[in-house]
């Protein structure tokens, strides 16, 4: 008995020793044998596709679809790289947001060109020109299809303008924010006025979409860096730069903790307000502010674009047709009108701009203005998207932001500037 | 009757080398690779995570391998020179130890006294000690965010405190100590109870018979201490300071969440506390280099282990003429 029972636990060993070798294997999705699909798309934050999956199911009783949402961008992202390097891991349809798009248009490569494999009455006037156009590589090859866009608008304090002597309401504010100059010179004016406040919140917010209106960004579309001959940024710097100097930005770093507590305080009186930025206000400035925020269908320099994202589909997908029918299924505009409804996504579809759901939406923390049709009014002065190269991202977030930030804690603009030029060489290498 | 029955059966049990019949290989065997195979999952798995990855980075590290790439190219140590000349690196390194040395040397000493404290006799010991400890169990990022909110430039319960004081805000996030001692902070409130608990199980284990004898002899608590329990918690700070020098060159957490724009891994406008696990960090995800975080990641190490062995050298010194001295 005694004997025995050595000999089971020595059996045991043994399988526990294998059971720890074999437990590394595993297998993923595919299509089993009976003819149905499983398909997979992974998304990041909110997309409000959850009852659109449900409904592309019930249509494609054959396909069977795997959502996976992962909360936050950044660390989708790198997993995006990541299992993009690897070779297998991505789902069949995969979201990329704008910001990080450049990265894997460096990729390029390892996507599906849609043009081929996606349906051929899927063409390019679907959307706004210039979405379309971002969603394509530097060969021309169409890596995304175009779902939600972020165009630019100005929110306002109207107490605080008033306060300070400035026009206030919704009409009288554009003259401020028709161009730079006049929205610098505004800048200079409130300060006066309100006895040292500060105009904006954050300088890299202006600065990022000062860039972004350029023709050619820190990348031109040989992928060469022309930050040190692009006369369009250095300008964008000393602009930007000089108003810290005049005491205009409320030297807060854009989506940090005290540029929350920077909304409820309101120590600051306009910030840059892509459509999806509304509800970032009015959970940051809090029902105690309700009313004095304002948002108007003005921008300095025309329009812009922030944000937004696209469906692609990797060559790794096991059935890349299929899941290129889901993607251009999904970004129809009949569907980004309901994400549009269940989430607040902006639609990049011609036809659902001009939508009357979307016309009618208004906002109440903002005095009942109606959004829907001033941001696809906005929508519409975008004339072009900017190539973005590879590490554009990269030199926006860990080269310009710090640097301007270093310039609100002291450093001169010369000496800041020098760095940028600098790390971005090291960026893009 | 019983005896004269039993002798014949006697001669005739398999007392001499007769073959071993399966169930006694199978004992034999059990006793002679047992032990073995018991402890086997525990070196598949380090060999699997630890010692293979850490291998595999070395290979890693002399490639001009970019995440992705299907054809990275061999470059011997040039990752390494072109670290060695890397300014970024050097601060990285400064900084590094810099928030090493603010947390790890008063975060001993603090948990040594607090161990000596707890010792004492108190009413509710099993309290206070949990007390010590509740910081460890709180959610790192959490805890990382509420510092940063106290640490806050403009908004912060630190310069506020400061101000109603009479005295100078501090630039926490543009000064590049002020932000170390930031982070040593965060490092120390989360770790000192840890480290107090470990050397109070150490104290109470030291045998009462040598106190008795001191006492007889007259030493007061303060010679106590000094003579007999640090020169006998030898061991024990041996293992504090050597885990404490692990975690605290590692530091990651902290400075990634103690950035203005929290979650960079930028360290500060001008890296003023970017530390080594960020650059390497950052080198790898988002510069996508991971030929050179491979080279930042063994310098590391090698950083790591050094820094341990001469703190173990020193600890030894430290605690065995404490208790030479006369």
């Amino acid at each position: 008995m005694r004997h025995l029972h050595k000999g089971v636990s020595f059996a045991i060993g043994l399988a526990v020793l294998g059971a720890s070798l074999t437990a590394c294997g595993g297998g993923s999705s595919g299509s089993s044998g009976d003819g149905r699909i499983e398909l997979s798309i992974g998304t990041f934050t909110e997309f409000g596709y959850e009852d659109l999956i449900t409904e592309y199911e019930r249509l494609h009783p054959n396909i069977t679809i795997t959502h996976h949402k992962t909360g936050e961008g950044g660390p989708y992202h790198q997993n995006l790289i990541t299992k993009l390097a690897a070779g297998n891991g991505l789902e069949d349809v995969v979201a990329v947001e704008e910001g990080h798009f450049s990265d894997i248009i460096d990729k390029s490569s390892k996507f599906n060109d849609l043009t081929e494999i996606g349906p051929a009455d899927v063409t390019a006037d679907r959307w706004l020109d210039w979405k379309y156009e971002a969603g394509r590589d530097s060969d021309g090859r169409l890596i995304g299809y175009g779902t939600d866009i972020g165009p630019l608008a100005m929110c306002y304090r109207r107490d605080l303008l008033e306060a300070a002597g400035l026009p206030s309401d919704p009409e009288g504010v554009k003259s401020l924010f028709a161009t730079w100059e006049s929205y610098f010179a505004a800048g200079d004016a409130y300060v006066a006025g309100s006895g040292g406040g500060a105009w904006f919140d954050a300088s890299s917010q202006l600065f990022n979409s000062m860039v972004n209106q350029l023709d050619i960004g820190y990348l031109d579309r040989d992928d060469n860096l022309t930050i040190e001959s692009n006369p369009g940024i250095k300008a964008a710097w000393d602009r930007i730069t000089g108003a810290i100097q005049r005491g205009q930005s409320a030297t807060l770093v854009a989506f940090g903790n005290e540029w929350k507590t920077g909304f409820q305080q309101g120590s600051f009186a306009t910030t840059v307000c892509p459509s999806w930025m509304l509800g970032v206000v009015e959970e940051n400035a809090g029902p105690a502010n309700a009313g004095k925020w304002a948002v108007t269908d003005a921008f300095p320099n025309g329009g812009g674009n922030w944000g937004g994202s696209y469906l692609t589909v990797p060559k790794q997908s096991a059935h890349p047709k299929e899941a290129a029918e889901f993607a251009a299924w999904l970004t129809a505009p009949e569907q980004q009108l309901k994400a549009f409804q269940a989430r607040g996504n902006f639609p990049s579809q011609q036809q659902a701009l001009t939508s009357p759901q979307l016309l009618e939406q208004t906002e109440p923390y903002f005095g009942d203005t109606k959004v829907g049709e001033l941001y696809a009014e906005q929508a519409r002065k975008v004339t072009r998207a900017q190539y973005k190269g590879p590490g554009d991202g990269q030199i926006q977030e860990n080269v310009t932001m710090p640097a301007l930030q270093s310039v609100e804690q002291g450093t001169s603009p010369g000496e800041a500037w020098q760095r940028v030029v600098d790390e971005a060489k090291r960026v893009v290498k | 009757m019983t005896t004269l029955a039993e002798k014949p059966a006697r001669q005739d049990a398999p007392g001499g080398p007769a073959r071993p019949t399966l169930r006694q290989r199978l004992s034999r065997w059990d006793v002679k690779f047992s032990p073995y195979v018991y402890i086997a999952p525990f070196f598949v798995v380090f060999g699997l995570t630890g010692l293979f990855p850490l291998l595999y980075t070395a290979y890693v590290s002399l490639f001009d391998w970019e995440i992705g790439d299907d054809d990275p190219s061999f470059v011997g140590l040039e990752n390494f020179v072109t670290l060695f000349g890397d300014p970024q690196f050097w601060n990285a390194v400064v900084n590094t130890i810099s928030i090493f040395l603010l947390s790890s040397v008063p975060q001993v000493i603090i948990a040594v006294l607090l161990a000596a404290l707890l010792s004492l006799r108190l009413r509710f010991p099993a309290g206070w000690r949990v007390g010590v400890l509740l910081p460890y169990s709180a959610s790192l990022v959490a805890l990382g965010i509420i510092f940063a909110n106290l640490f806050g430039p403009r908004y912060g319960l630190i310069n506020a405190t400061l101000e109603t004081l009479g005295l100078d805000r501090v630039e926490w996030q543009a000064n590049r100590f002020a932000g170390h001692l930031a982070i040593a902070t965060m490092v120390n409130w989360r770790w000192t109870g840890y480290n107090a608990l470990i050397v109070l199980a150490a104290m109470q284990a030291l045998s009462r018979d040598v106190y008795e004898a001191a006492v007889v002899d007259g030493a007061g608590a303060v010679r106590r201490f000094f003579s007999i329990t640090l020169p006998m918690l030898r061991p024990t700070l041996i293992f504090v300071v050597i885990t404490s020098t692990i975690g605290g060159l590692q530091i990651f957490t902290e400075p990634k969440l103690f950035d203005a724009m929290p979650g960079s891994n930028n360290g500060g406008s001008q890296h003023q506390f970017q530390t080594l696990t960020l650059y390497l960090y950052k080198s790898a995800f988002e510069g996508f280099d991971l030929g050179y975080a491979s080279a930042i990641a063994w310098v590391l190490f090698l950083l790591i282990v050094l820094i341990a062995l001469a703190n173990f050298l020193i600890t030894r010194r430290i605690a065995a003429t404490t208790g030479l001295k006369r």
